[in-house]
């Protein structure tokens, strides 16, 4: 059995629509992996992320999570709790009034025994760095908690992928710095797969991968290096680069040689020190 | 609006605060029951211990429970007053047509007691339990009878969903309200139906809202496995301790000083 998600063809039409959402999407997303997947408001990326757990399924073609078909109503459960999805909005995908009783919503509906929920809900709060906040109502924590208690209820199913649906869309700067380097570390240390679905080319960059989607179909896949240095073919479709990789792309255009291929400002400061 | 309680709950540990929630509620019916059970002002010496014993250990006063009364003094009032003119029997003062009696007095008086006490009993177990301990123990108590077609599970999920959300949309409304002043719209002046009119522009986008947020969550909720209350388990299960058979126990003294008020004295 293949440890990884593999998208084979995939159509999508919504049922209220004449237009498919996605066109022929090929993917293949190993274990381990941490994947960014960037694209323009309507390319397709939400809706591939409800894919991929079976909340929709594919129009034509075939979803495999392990191996096992989305399609097959048999091995929906089995999916879900291998490949768990965090939603945009925090508020709207918290179900309990106390923080640990949400972590623990996931396991209870998979029927894990008492205990063991116990020991996952404050191994889950752990890793997301809520210990302290476990008794707390979730309408008085800030959005970046709120989402972080969010990622802890998908923890708490050990799924081997975590989805991300533009989870830091809705949080301010600081909510998003929290949330991000929570994903890092679920990534790095918990080892988890990671489908990170945004629309900020900084949050991208982190990513061993980076794919672009635009009106459906992928049409860009590579390192975010690779795919960050072709700042004509994103800004066509679209979607910005980073900051520094603008800036970068710029003064290039004014006759500095600077690679084309900056993503960090670390780097930038690498590059320009020389030239001073 | 941050800080929003719900119901009447007085955080706190005491003893009644600890006690399983579904003793608390199988006694205050018990409770109930009894008071209707006692016919005559000695017999209500029981419950009036069994409160004040239950203030004591729960760390609430009565002056506070009693406080609970407020909002029904129309009703206690009403209830002393229709009794006190409407029970035949021997005269003791004439208001015109209407006739104060002895019976009526004393029936009244009865009553009101009767009234004060259900109140005060019941509101002993919203005062200690919290809204979503309660929930749990009234599902718990429900699930026998689910088997013929009580939703007990789908009922505590759809209250545990509504406290849940009661201070989103709270806030939700503040921010709709503050929206809509910007623009002009006046909550506060004109008649009844005027005002009435204006919360038009405040709920339609609310009830927009919370249905995309219904939509939302049934998402969320699916994609987190669940399938109803079936094979279902919970990470905290509710437990009787020692405190719920003393409870039970003193719940029995009760019951015996109520029934022998009524048929042996």
């Amino acid at each position: 059995m293949a440890a990884e998600i593999l998208v084979e063809g995939v159509c999508y039409q919504y049922p209220q629509s004449s237009e498919m959402a996605l066109k022929d999407v090929n993917l293949r997303i190993k274990k381990g992996e941490f994947i960014a997947i960037i694209g323009p408001n309507g390319s397709g990326k939400s809706t591939l992320a409800k894919l991929f757990n079976g909340l929709f399924v594919p129009t034509k073609g075939r979803i495999t999570v392990d191996g096992l078909d989305t399609r097959d109503k048999e091995n929906i459960w089995k999916i879900r709790q291998k490949a768990g999805i965090v939603f945009q909005n925090p508020d709207n995908q918290i179900v309990a009034t106390v923080v640990e009783e949400d972590v623990a919503f996931g396991p209870e509906n998979l029927g894990v025994p008492p205990d063991e929920i116990r020991k996952r809900v404050d191994e889950a709060l752990e890793i997301v760095e809520l210990k302290e906040y476990a008794q707390k109502p979730p309408h008085l924590l800030s959005g970046g908690q709120k989402q972080r208690v969010a990622i802890a209820g998908i923890i708490a199913m050990r799924p081997d992928y975590i989805i991300m649906d533009e989870p830091t869309a809705m949080l301010d700067p600081v909510g998003r710095k929290e949330v991000i380097s929570t994903v890092k570390r679920l990534n790095k240390e918990e080892g988890k797969t990671i489908v990170l679905i945004t629309h900020f080319m900084e949050e991208a960059v982190e990513a061993d991968k980076v794919i672009v989607m635009s009106e459906g179909r992928v049409v860009m896949e590579g390192t975010p290096r690779e795919i960050f240095s072709k700042v004509g073919k994103l800004k066509a479709i679209g979607l910005d680069v980073p900051q520094v990789t603008e800036l970068a792309h710029r003064l290039r255009g004014q006759g500095l040689a600077i690679r084309e291929d900056v993503l960090t400002i670390d780097e930038m400061v690498e590059c320009l020190c020389p030239l001073l | 609006m941050r800080e929003i309680t719900i119901g009447q709950y007085i955080p706190g540990n005491s003893a009644i605060h600890r006690l399983d929630p579904r003793t608390k509620i199988i006694i205050t019916f018990a409770f109930m029951v009894l008071l209707f059970v006692i016919d005559d002002f000695a017999g209500y010496a029981f419950p009036i211990i069994f409160i004040a014993i239950a203030s004591l250990l729960s760390g609430i006063s009565v002056k506070y429970m009693l406080r609970g009364l407020r909002p029904l003094i129309v009703i206690i009032m009403l209830t002393f007053v229709l009794n006190l003119f409407m029970v035949k029997g021997r005269v003791i003062y004439e208001v015109g047509p209407l006739n104060v009696t002895y019976e009526g007095l004393y029936q009244g008086a009865f009553m009101v007691l009767r009234l004060v006490l259900l109140i005060v009993g019941t509101s002993l177990l919203t005062l200690t339990t919290s809204p979503i301990t309660l929930t749990d123990g009234i599902e718990s108590l429900l699930k026998p009878f689910s088997k013929v077609g009580v939703p007990a599970h789908e009922l505590a999920m759809m209250m545990t969903i509504a406290l849940r959300f009661i201070p989103t949309l709270m806030e939700e409304t503040d921010k709709i309200m503050k929206a809509q002043m910007a623009r002009g719209a006046d909550f506060s002046s004109g008649n009844m139906v005027k005002r009435a009119q204006s919360l038009v522009p405040l709920l339609v986008p609310l009830f927009i809202s919370a249905f995309r947020r219904a939509d939302d969550l049934a998402m969320a909720m699916e994609s987190r496995c669940y399938r109803g209350g079936e094979n279902r388990t919970r990470m905290k299960t509710l437990k009787m301790t020692r405190g719920d058979v003393f409870a039970f126990v003193a719940t029995g003294f009760l019951a015996a000083g109520c029934l022998a008020s009524r048929f042996l004295w």
